[in-house]
């Protein structure tokens, strides 16, 4: 297969992460495209490392993904806390910053 | 040539020394003390000006102007500006009057003031008012002047609202002050004029250069010299700037006496003999002067027949005199202007020191309709001010008689329109007659008022209440306030050898320059005039015998009527007054000049000002510039307020949004 | 064979991808993306990735999902109500500038001119991808990122401890993390963003606040 397709296939799953990002109202879920997200930025690097025969994106791989346990950890981590507190888990109830 | 300098210089500082003294230290000094002081600095400054004379009749004819210089004080712009003075035949002149006549005023209000809790206070200022009088006649550049006249105009209002609690006299202060700040502008506007083109600032310089640069009855000079005339004007009380004499009246009489009558007002005709080779260039200029003083000689002349306090009467002879003064020497008749104002001098102040006694013996009273009979209760001030009255009036041998003569004399040898300013000056003389013994007849003949009555008994009137006489309002004799005693001549000596040095030189002091026998102050004054076309002329013998013949009848003919309307048949000024209402009221009413001022400038000004606030200020400045700004900013604000809406994913939203358009731009310019 | 492989996992990684984000039950939407991954570590073996493949699977799609799961459990995740309370008009937004960055992105790949990309890569030799390449990388090349990322880990580790440890009792007053000389010399709430909007003037008596249910009640 030609590399393009595989960049073809991360560009759509990185869009359908942003707008889940951009759509859904519960903290987990967008945790779940934010997830998507890096996904499909893991496909392009994997992908360009083929490409140029170089090992280099896969290792960056590898660490986005050390990156993305972390961060569901912590934002896991604060849905819970939320939870704690009987905060209501949804994101536009938190309008705090309104100005 | 050292000693004539050192003796300007000490004229001028003695004066200054007395003045910080009492300021510093006038407290600490007993009782009169700091009336002693004052008169005592003036005493020595009278003798160095006398010394300045004896020095300068020292030196020959041709070397009779001397400019003492003390420092450069910049000279930026081309204008040289330094520290000096011109000593010369005029400002001896001067400055022997101003010190000599103002030694005797102090020594007056030693005892005139006595019991004023101000008392320092207005010994410190007379001192400075003679200082700034001394700086301007002695200056010997156009910025010292400047700065002499500066320094008269804010003693005068000091000494003016000399009693400050008092709102008439606070408020003729200002009024004074504002109409001498117009002269201002007007003097150094002028001065400007005239050193653009001359490039210099400095008189005797500017004298030298003056024909070369201007030719005569030009443009620029003309405008300069009228210029200074509005100084002049504004200083020396002529129409039409006249408006603040006769309230100056508020002052103590001995302020009235010195500025209001020998010195200050005699600034202007000072500027014009100073200033006479431009005049000389700019003839409608000279005319202007000569035309205005004949006015006011006339204007004044009938106003001060009609009011009835006192010492407006006298500020309005002082006025008429003056205009006799500006017309002289407007008409290049210089030695007889200068020799009539010594004259004025002598016997304004003479007349005011009398006036002074009347008023303090009826208890701060001004008004003629309450006096009467005195002349049994106070024979000095009796004497005295029949004695000034007479040299007023210009009766023979008196000293007034002379020099008035003289300058209608001059006036008369000029011909042309300049016989027209003759008539009229003999006319102000016959009404000077009328109204300076209308003055003495009803305040020292007739009935004997209460206050008389009481004071041939022996005891002066004391007053329970305190009043301002002009507007009837209460006031305490606290500082700020006149003080709770008063002091007639006869019980003062001060007040006695005051009047009675001044009384004696109201006699003889005509005999220093009759026409065409002695010329005394002609021959003095000489090296200052040397350069001017109308300084010497011969004076035909027939125009001065009808002259003479003239002046002497209109004086005794103004006394005659005076007598006759006053004293033998006082019916006949009650019907003349309502035959000739209209008349009487634009009289009393000082011409309407007041009025007039009023529509002109007060009223507009008054009306610009609320105009300003109202519709400028509020709608303009307030509403358009500073609401429009905060309501741009505020509109602003809260269009952009609007993005700021809380919600998670409206932000990530614009993220994404920044995210696509970022990448658009970068696409599109690969 | 190699594209049918391509398209089978390439469809099943695209269809869960939607799956997470149209599916309302949001453990449903954890399984999708479960089956996403598995269909990615597909297409990571395509691309000659063994290692990151493995690890795919065993971490992404072994651990984390898995901690997912568990949130989820507990948390409760309801079945999401419909319609974002922002207005239609964000979905509606939101699509057009998804689909404008996915235009973008192709755009910005496919189109950049690059040669390679309509080929296979550059030929790789057989040990491309494998362990070995990769763990002498790591300790070689890449020791510092690897270090780094190590630490990282233990960084949130110790934060989630942090964040979600109960603290005695359901009224407790509001913890901080940090107390420092601050919190003794100036009030209470001071320089927080409740003081800006002039939220709190003293001590609240109890910091929860009511849940969608209480405060209708309270209403």
């Amino acid at each position: 297969m030609a590399i393009g397709w595989f960049l073809a296939v991360s560009a759509l799953i990185f869009t359908i992460g942003a707008a889940g990002v951009l759509t859904r109202r519960s903290p987990l879920v967008i945790l779940l495209c934010l997830e998507l997200m890096l996904n499909a930025a893991n496909l392009a690097l994997i992908a360009f490392a083929r490409m140029h025969a170089n090992h280099d994106g896969q290792i960056f791989a590898v660490i986005v993904m050390v990156v993305a346990a972390c961060e569901v950890t912590v934002g896991l981590g604060v849905i819970v806390a939320m939870h704690r507190r009987r905060l209501p888990i949804d994101v536009d109830e938190m309008q705090e910053l309104r100005g | 040539m050292t000693s004539l300098k050192l003796f300007a210089w000490l004229t001028l500082l003695f004066p200054l020394a007395g003045c910080i003294t009492i300021a510093l230290l006038g407290r600490m000094l007993p009782g009169r003390g700091a009336g002693y002081v004052g008169t005592g600095a003036l005493a020595l400054s009278f003798g160095s000006a006398v010394g300045a004379l004896l020095a300068l009749l020292d030196q020959d004819e041709h070397h009779r102007q001397v400019v003492a210089v003390a420092w450069d004080y910049a000279n930026s712009a081309g204008v040289d500006a330094q520290l000096s003075l011109l000593v010369d035949p005029l400002s001896v002149f001067m400055i022997l009057v101003v010190s000599g006549v103002s030694t005797l005023i102090h020594l007056y209000s030693i005892s005139y003031l006595d019991s004023d809790r101000g008392y320092v206070r207005f010994f410190a200022y007379l001192n400075y008012f003679v200082f700034s009088m001394l700086l301007l006649v002695l200056a010997g550049n156009f910025l010292i002047l400047i700065i002499g006249w500066a320094f008269v105009g804010a003693a005068s209002y000091l000494l003016i609202s000399y009693w400050y609690r008092r709102t008439t006299a606070t408020r003729a202060g200002t009024k004074a002050f504002v109409i001498n700040v117009l002269g201002d502008v007007g003097l150094v506007l002028g001065t400007f004029f005239i050193f653009t083109h001359v490039g210099t600032v400095d008189f005797l310089a500017t004298f030298e250069k003056a024909p070369e640069v201007f030719e005569s009855g030009d443009g620029d000079l003309t405008a300069g010299c009228i210029l200074l005339l509005v100084g002049a004007f504004a200083k020396s009380a002529q129409i039409p700037l006249h408006t603040w004499l006769p309230d100056a009246m508020e002052g103590p009489t001995p302020v009235s006496a010195l500025i209001h009558a020998a010195t200050m007002v005699t600034a202007g005709v000072y500027l014009i003999a100073r200033m006479h080779p431009l005049f000389e260039l700019a003839p409608t200029a000279a005319g202007v002067g000569a035309v205005i003083g004949c006015l006011t000689l006339l204007v004044a002349g009938t106003i001060a027949i009609a009011v009835t306090d006192l010492k407006r009467v006298i500020a309005y002879s002082t006025m008429s005199q003056i205009g006799y003064m500006i017309m002289a020497v407007s008409a290049g008749a210089y030695a007889a202007g200068l020799f009539h104002l010594m004259t004025h001098a002598f016997f304004k102040a003479l007349l005011f020191m009398a006036a002074g006694s009347v008023i303090a013996a009826m208890a701060g009273q001004q008004d003629l309709d309450r006096m009467g009979g005195f002349k049994r209760a106070m024979p000095f001030t009796f004497g005295c001010m029949v004695i000034g009255g007479l040299a007023l009036a210009g009766v023979p041998p008196f000293s007034g008689f002379f020099s008035k003569d003289e300058i209608l004399l001059l006036i008369g040898d000029r011909g042309g329109w300049y016989w027209g300013l003759y008539v009229a000056g003999y006319l102000g003389a016959f009404l000077t007659g009328i109204y300076t013994f209308r003055m003495i007849f009803r305040a020292f003949y007739g009935e004997p008022v209460p206050e008389a009555r009481e004071l041939e008994q022996g005891h002066m009137h004391h007053p329970e209440v305190h009043k301002n006489p002009a507007d009837g309002e209460v006031e305490d004799t606290d500082v700020g306030f006149p003080g709770p005693e008063h002091h007639i001549a006869e019980r003062e000596p001060s007040m006695k050898v005051a009047m009675g040095v001044l009384a004696l030189l109201a006699v003889v002091g005509g005999f220093l320059q009759i026409p065409k026998v002695t010329h005394v102050i002609d021959h003095f004054l000489e090296p200052t005039f040397e350069d001017s076309a109308l300084y010497h002329r011969e004076l035909s013998d027939g125009l001065l015998g009808f002259g003479l013949l003239l002046g002497a009848a209109v004086g005794i003919a103004g006394i005659v009527v005076a007598y006759l309307i006053w004293i033998r048949n006082p019916q006949i000024a009650v019907r003349v007054r309502e035959r000739l209402a209209p008349l009487h009221r634009l009289f009393v009413n000082k011409w309407y000049f007041d009025e007039l001022i009023d529509l002109l400038v007060v009223r507009p000004a008054l009306w610009f000002g609320a105009w300003a606030q109202q519709t400028f200020e509020r709608v303009f400045v307030n509403g358009l510039l500073v609401g429009g700004t905060t309501g741009v900013v505020r509109a602003g604000s809260s269009a952009v307020r609007a993005a700021q809406t809380g919600f998670l994913r409206y932000y990530a939203l614009l993220i994404v949004v920044g995210m696509v358009v970022l990448a658009l731009y970068f696409l599109l310019n690969t | 064979m190699g594209e049918v492989l391509f398209f089978v996992a390439g469809i099943g990684a695209v269809a869960g991808a939607i799956g997470v984000v149209a599916v309302r039950n949001p453990f449903y939407s954890v399984l999708a993306l479960v089956s996403h991954l598995l269909c990615l570590a597909a297409l990571f073996l395509l691309l000659r990735a063994e290692f990151v493949a493995a690890a795919q699977v065993v971490v992404y799609a072994g651990a984390v999902m898995v901690l997912y799961v568990f949130v989820v459990a507990y948390v409760g995740g309801r079945d999401e109500p419909l319609g974002p309370r922002a207005g239609s008009g964000l979905r509606a937004v939101s699509a057009i500038f998804g689909a404008a960055l996915f235009l973008e992105l192709c755009v910005a790949t496919l189109g950049s001119g690059l040669q390679l990309i309509d080929s296979d890569g550059t030929p790789a030799p057989a040990s491309f991808g494998s362990p070995e390449e990769i763990g002498s990388l790591l300790l070689t090349k890449f020791l510092l990122p690897f270090e780094v990322a190590s630490f990282l880990l233990l960084i949130a580790a110790v934060g989630a401890v942090v964040l979600a440890r109960r603290r005695g009792g359901l009224t407790a007053v509001e913890e901080q993390a940090r107390y420092s000389a601050m919190d003794i010399l100036r009030p209470a709430y001071t320089g927080t963003m409740a003081e800006g909007v002039g939220g709190r003037h003293t001590l609240p008596e109890a910091t929860v606040t009511n849940t969608p249910q209480e405060a209708e009640d309270a209403s």
